[in-house]
């Protein structure tokens, strides 16, 4: 196989590399740790920073928690929320986004507010979890209001095929569940109830033999 | 009986709640724990054998008693992070009997003298962390937790940390890092965690199900719980059954069990009309296993014999209407994704895989790839700071050495349809 080199797609910028593109500007200074006159931070995310820097010896510990805060309050980790935790942590807005893109489920991006992860790894894989990925991105992929994503692994291989919506983990799902579990996303719904993990009694017969 | 110890009652509605706890006779082994001395409880963790249930199998006993003694500030850390695909025994244990958990941690705690202990859980067990939170509000209400737990002089506070999603927390290093608020990288061992851990000071790092089964150990006696399970590996232990078989989920057995039994008889084996084709017996870094091996013993050293491992104790079932190229590629995909990026023998083996299977896939490697691709797994194993890129060669190696003439007919076919599809391109 020979390969055409001027059919390597380029980002911009001219690089073959992604992740070039929106590299920093290397004629600015990094920033430094946020002034607090010049940081407007709103009281309740400032108090409940502090709150979780208590918790631990050392106030770093706190960077997953605090963009987290910052998630639920803007929707995704914002600059500007980045900046505002940093200003409270004390430490840089360039070290808390290092953090930040380093987690699975901190967004560093704009994204819908309902999360929606679908594990697609080995176990649900085998019981037609790319199938139930396929279908929900039919439903719901144009949906700016939902985070659709495959997502591995989500530690619930026993109700695979599965997804976790909003933290809720439903599963076995069918295929022709989906269209009601898009219904209910949309809706801000509980996902189907029946389905749901929590109520799912352990699998073991020796345990409930009595 | 004996062989269900962690799983006992776990479906009694509101266990997870500290009346029923303490009603089932919850937190008494800690009130006895917290009166006897510090090294016969040491004495007795490595007496009844128990080894980390989180996938090293390493002695548990022998860990604490690793600690240093002193006054300096010590730390236990409970790794929930349970991100092994196959794996989510630990998640039905936090979920329905979070108070067993507490107990283990704080008897642990009090053992190597730790003062402050912390939960790492993962990000995505929104229900089993909101749940632990109630049951450590609860916990620190009644007194188990705290300044001076029951009038002992003992002091001991547990934190719950939630993470954000990333395979690598689940490596004790990267758990630490992690819960320090840096970006989950491995650290160079040694120092071991035991000397230099979290803050830098002397830490205790064991799995939930590890810890689970301290109050049992406890309860019964080392000696009763070392009879129970075979040489070597003592004890009961979870395993989450998943993949193609009729009933995935979570069981406890007695160590030693025959694997064709947990396989064929607890999880009911593959579907009507399939066969096992190959299966992982610990979580999917463990090498593959074939239907020959359904009669091995499930511990840790016939499973290690065998040439795998025991792992987390995650049994995933592959049946025959799967092909052995697509679980591969889906494997090393997941490793790829989750490397940390720190040593490049993983970075850059685990991403040069995906490629190299990506070509099986479509039908544009030779059979020489195979042979390359096993190269590559040879140079990852044993040459980074974790165990990363050594969970994707392990299994991807067994994987092409005992499937090797799949890969290759997978190879030749696309590569048939390919020719097939460009001589018709061609004509057309």
């Amino acid at each position: 196989m020979t390969i055409d080199p001027t059919d390597i797609p380029r980002y911009a910028g001219g690089s073959r590399v992604p992740g070039w593109d929106d590299a920093a500007d290397l004629s600015k200074d990094p920033a430094g740790i946020p002034d607090p006159a010049q940081t407007p931070v709103p009281d309740d995310l400032r108090a409940e920073i502090e709150e979780l820097m208590t918790r631990y010896p050392e106030r770093r510990s706190a960077a997953i928690p605090a963009l987290y805060a910052v998630q639920n309050r803007y929707g995704w980790c914002t600059p500007q929320g980045v900046e505002q935790a940093a200003c409270v942590m004390r430490l840089t807005p360039g070290y808390l986004t290092a953090v930040a893109t380093f987690y699975d489920m901190l967004e560093t991006k704009p994204v819908g507010r309902n999360n929606v992860y679908v594990c697609t790894n080995i176990s649900c894989s085998l019981c037609g979890a790319d199938e139930l990925l396929a279908a929900l991105r039919e439903e719901l992929g144009e949906d700016p209001d939902v985070n659709l994503r495959g997502f591995e692994c989500l530690g619930a291989c026993d109700i695979a095929p599965m997804a976790s919506v909003n933290g809720e983990y439903v599963g076995p799902i069918t295929l022709d569940e989906v269209p009601e579990l898009a219904r209910q996303i949309r809706a801000g719904q509980e996902p189907l109830p029946a389905k749901q993990l929590r109520l799912r009694p352990s699998a073991d017969p020796k345990v409930n033999a009595g | 009986m004996t062989d269900i110890l962690l799983f006992k009652d776990i479906d009694e509605p509101d266990l997870h709640t500290l009346p029923v706890y303490e009603r089932r006779g919850g937190y008494h082994q800690l009130r006895a724990a917290l009166g006897t001395p510090r090294d016969q409880l040491i004495a007795s963790l490595k007496g009844s054998g128990l080894r980390g249930r989180g996938g090293a199998g390493f002695s548990m006993g022998m860990k604490a008693s690793f600690l240093p003694q002193g006054t300096m500030q010590k730390y236990v850390v409970v790794n929930a992070d349970e991100s092994e695909p196959g794996t989510f025994k630990d998640r039905e244990l936090m979920q329905k009997n979070p108070h067993q958990l507490i107990e283990g941690i704080v008897i642990a705690a009090y053992a190597v003298d730790a003062t402050k202990s912390f939960i790492y859980i993962r990000g995505e067990y929104v229900h089993q962390a909101d749940v632990l939170d109630a049951a450590i509000a609860e916990a620190y209400a009644a007194g188990h937790l705290g300044e001076n737990v029951h009038g002992s002089g003992f002091d001991c506070s547990l934190v719950l940390h939630r993470g954000a999603g990333a395979y690598i927390c689940g490596e004790e290093t990267g758990l630490l890092d992690s819960l320090e608020g840096k970006r989950g990288n491995p650290r160079l061992k040694p120092p071991f965690p035991a000397n230099q851990g979290l803050f830098q000071g002397p830490t205790l790092i064991n799995n939930v199900e590890t810890l689970s089964t301290i109050p049992h150990i406890l309860e019964l006696g080392f000696e009763t719980y070392a009879a129970i399970g075979v040489k070597n590996s003592s004890g009961t232990k979870l395993v989450s059954v998943s993949g193609n078989v009729r009933h995935p989920g979570n069981f406890e057995i007695e160590l030693g069990m025959k694997s064709r039994d947990i396989i064929y008889g607890l999880a009911g084996g593959p579907p009507e009309g399939r066969e096992v084709k190959f299966w992982f017996p610990g979580g999917s870094s463990s090498p593959v296993l074939t239907p020959d091996d359904l009669d091995l013993p499930y511990d840790f050293d016939s499973l290690a014999q065998s040439g795998s491992m025991l792992g987390s104790g995650a049994i995933i079932v592959v049946d025959d209407s799967q092909s052995v190229v697509d679980v591969c590629l889906k494997l090393a995909k997941f490793y790829a994704h989750e490397s940390c990026g720190k040593c490049t023998p993983c970075r850059e083996g685990t991403n040069w895989t995906v490629k190299m299977l990506r070509r099986v896939q479509d039908g544009t490697a030779t059979p020489m790839d195979l042979d390359i691709m096993a190269s590559v797994q040879e140079r990852i194993i044993g040459n980074c700071l974790c165990v990363l890129g050594d969970a994707m060669a392990m299994p991807v190696g067994s994987m092409i050495a005992k499937f090797r003439g799949e890969f290759e007919q997978h190879i030749e076919t696309a590569r048939a349809a390919n020719e097939a599809q460009a001589l018709s391109g061609a004509l057309a």
